[in-house]
């Protein structure tokens, strides 16, 4: 098993996860009833994925190139700090523009379920 | 076989794009505009660094910096006018 193998398993395995938590964020974004338990999976859940998809990249050009990449990790850095920001400017202007918060979100998936 | 699974995530990735993009046309308030508009663009940096190993090249790292400050600028320059209706305030304080 010499160092190419172990690249690809590592980024392989990496990579799929971080795309699988991008892919239940959208669904998140689909399915909740409000803006802040949207913005909840939405902001969480995708900066975890993409987080784990850049850190993928990062240890494929280090074990494969032996180059180890500041931009690349800059750019994880960044993302790490700017994300939960943006949800939370979001989040606020939502609540002062009175957007209506769902109290019970259980009671509006039976209630949708029954008019289907 | 990293191919494959390369293949595989970038499948996954549009796939998430698509469905911010259903929210974007259907979501009720501003707000959820914004946040689905801010989500697509940290998936677009995941798309990059996935580009990056397929294409086996360090070039597009500065375009992950440009993507990553230009969508939380958009962000908060958003916000602040959903939240007070101007982005650049006149007064001092």
């Amino acid at each position: 098993m010499n160092a190419n193998t172990v690249s690809e398993i590592i980024t392989g395995i990496l990579i799929l996860t971080g795309t699988l938590f991008c892919l239940f964020s959208a669904f998140g974004m689909i399915r909740l009833p409000d803006v802040y338990t949207r913005s909840h999976a939405a902001t969480k859940s995708t900066t975890l994925g993409v987080l784990c998809t850049l850190f993928g990249a990062f240890l494929y050009f280090w074990i494969n190139d032996g180059y180890v990449s500041i931009r690349l990790l800059l750019g994880i850095f960044f993302v790490f700090l700017t994300a939960p920001v943006a949800g939370h400017l979001i989040c606020r202007a939502a609540y002062v523009t009175n957007v209506e918060i769902v109290q019970d979100a259980s009671k509006v998936y039976v209630k949708e379920s029954d008019s289907d | 076989m990293l191919e494959i699974s390369l293949n595989i995530a970038l499948i996954i990735m549009s796939m998430s794009i698509f469905v911010c993009f259903i929210r974007i046309v259907k979501g009720p308030t501003m707000s959820d505009r914004v946040v689905a508009l801010d989500t697509i663009g940290i998936t677009l940096i995941g798309i990059i660094g996935i580009i990056m190993i397929i294409q086996n090249t360090l070039a597009y790292a500065e375009v992950i910096l440009v993507i990553a400050i230009l969508a939380f600028i958009g962000t908060i320059a958003l916000a602040k006018f959903i939240e007070g209706g101007v982005i650049f305030d006149r007064d001092r304080n």
